[in-house]
């Protein structure tokens, strides 16, 4: 659809003759979203580790079980999700419809499985009293109220990217399979995914590491 | 296919694309290994980072492909991207001045 103008013989520059990038618009407008929204995760990023730099007594309450191994499995299940869904954009570029939707298919169960684990943690978590701006750690308890705020706010944005994503790849393997989405559509729903898992690179060492239980 | 047609890239075979996968989960469980490791906190901070950066690269230049696409898209997007997350560190070392300030206990 995007692609029909570009390139023809004769097609004016307005009319999408040039394409400097190589790249379908689409494609090179999630690229821009990714770039945006990188920033945005390390804003959060940066602010969370400035506050903690400044604290004097940061809570490190993530124990081996179940907080670190969990949060591995969460990680395992990003990167495989990953995975597949580079081999659902592979498929679909050969045009193998079946292929693609049970490489689409693995890849929205392996995010679903995250938010599963993540969700639970979280449930975890506010039972043992963290919120927002109290928890009832640190010496004397509930001394760094920015514990909560900073994780809730990078790891809750994140999965709210990663639940988008879950429904964005159903909606897109839908369209592939009635043929009304190209396999252009399924690859830029590929670097969307991509880009979460990234985030996740970062989160995992930096907020969940670097608070493990030491004990 | 003329998408892919006018890209014109090269594509990595499904292979490079398990190596990759596999030395990120390794990558992954170095940094749950390291995390048990009794490291001075600027080395473990260091070397967490380092790693998350490498793993970074990893998925966008072969899942995200942008080490096939044309050299302009990776100059346009990336150069940019260090630039503001450095801007944005300039302001860092102001928590260590906030650390300073803290009322001793």
């Amino acid at each position: 659809m995007d692609t029909a103008g570009a390139g023809e013989v004769g097609a004016s520059l307005w009319e999408g003759a040039a394409r400097p990038y190589a790249v379908p618009s689409k494609k090179l407008g999630m690229w821009l979203f990714i770039v945006s929204d990188a920033i945005t995760f390390a804003a959060l990023l940066m602010a969370y580790s400035y506050v903690r730099v400044a604290s004097v007594d940061w809570p490190r309450p993530f124990h081996f079980w179940p907080s670190i191994t969990v949060a591995s499995i969460m990680t395992f299940c990003l990167l495989s999700s990953s995975i597949t869904m580079v081999m659902a954009v592979s498929s679909a570029k050969q045009g193998k419809v079946g292929s693609t939707l049970k490489w689409m298919g693995w890849t929205m169960a392996g995010g679903f499985a995250f938010i599963v684990l993540h969700a639970n943690e979280w449930r975890g978590l506010i039972e043992e009293g963290m919120r927002p701006f109290t928890n009832p750690w640190g010496t004397p308890a509930g001394s760094t109220p920015l514990f909560g705020a900073t994780f809730f706010a990078l790891t809750g944005l994140h999965m709210t990217h990663v639940t988008v994503g879950v429904i964005v790849l159903g909606v897109l393997a839908a369209g592939f399979k009635s043929g009304r989405y190209p396999a252009d559509y399924v690859e830029i729903g590929g670097l969307y995914w991509h880009f979460v898992d990234l985030v996740w690179m970062f989160i995992f060492p930096l907020v969940y590491l670097l608070s493990a239980s030491p004990h | 296919m003329s998408a892919s047609h006018a890209q014109g890239h090269s594509e990595g075979g499904t292979r490079l694309y398990l190596t990759v996968w596999a030395g990120l989960l390794i990558m992954s469980l170095l940094e749950v290994f390291l995390a048990y490791e009794q490291l001075p906190v600027n080395l473990m901070l260091v070397i967490l980072m380092g790693l998350s950066v490498i793993k970074a690269a990893l998925i966008i230049a072969y899942f995200m492909h942008l080490r096939f696409e044309r050299l302009s898209l990776f100059l346009t997007l990336v150069p940019m991207w260090v630039l503001v997350i450095c801007l944005m560190s300039v302001f860092f070392p102001d928590s260590l001045r906030l650390l300073a300030l803290r009322f001793p206990r």
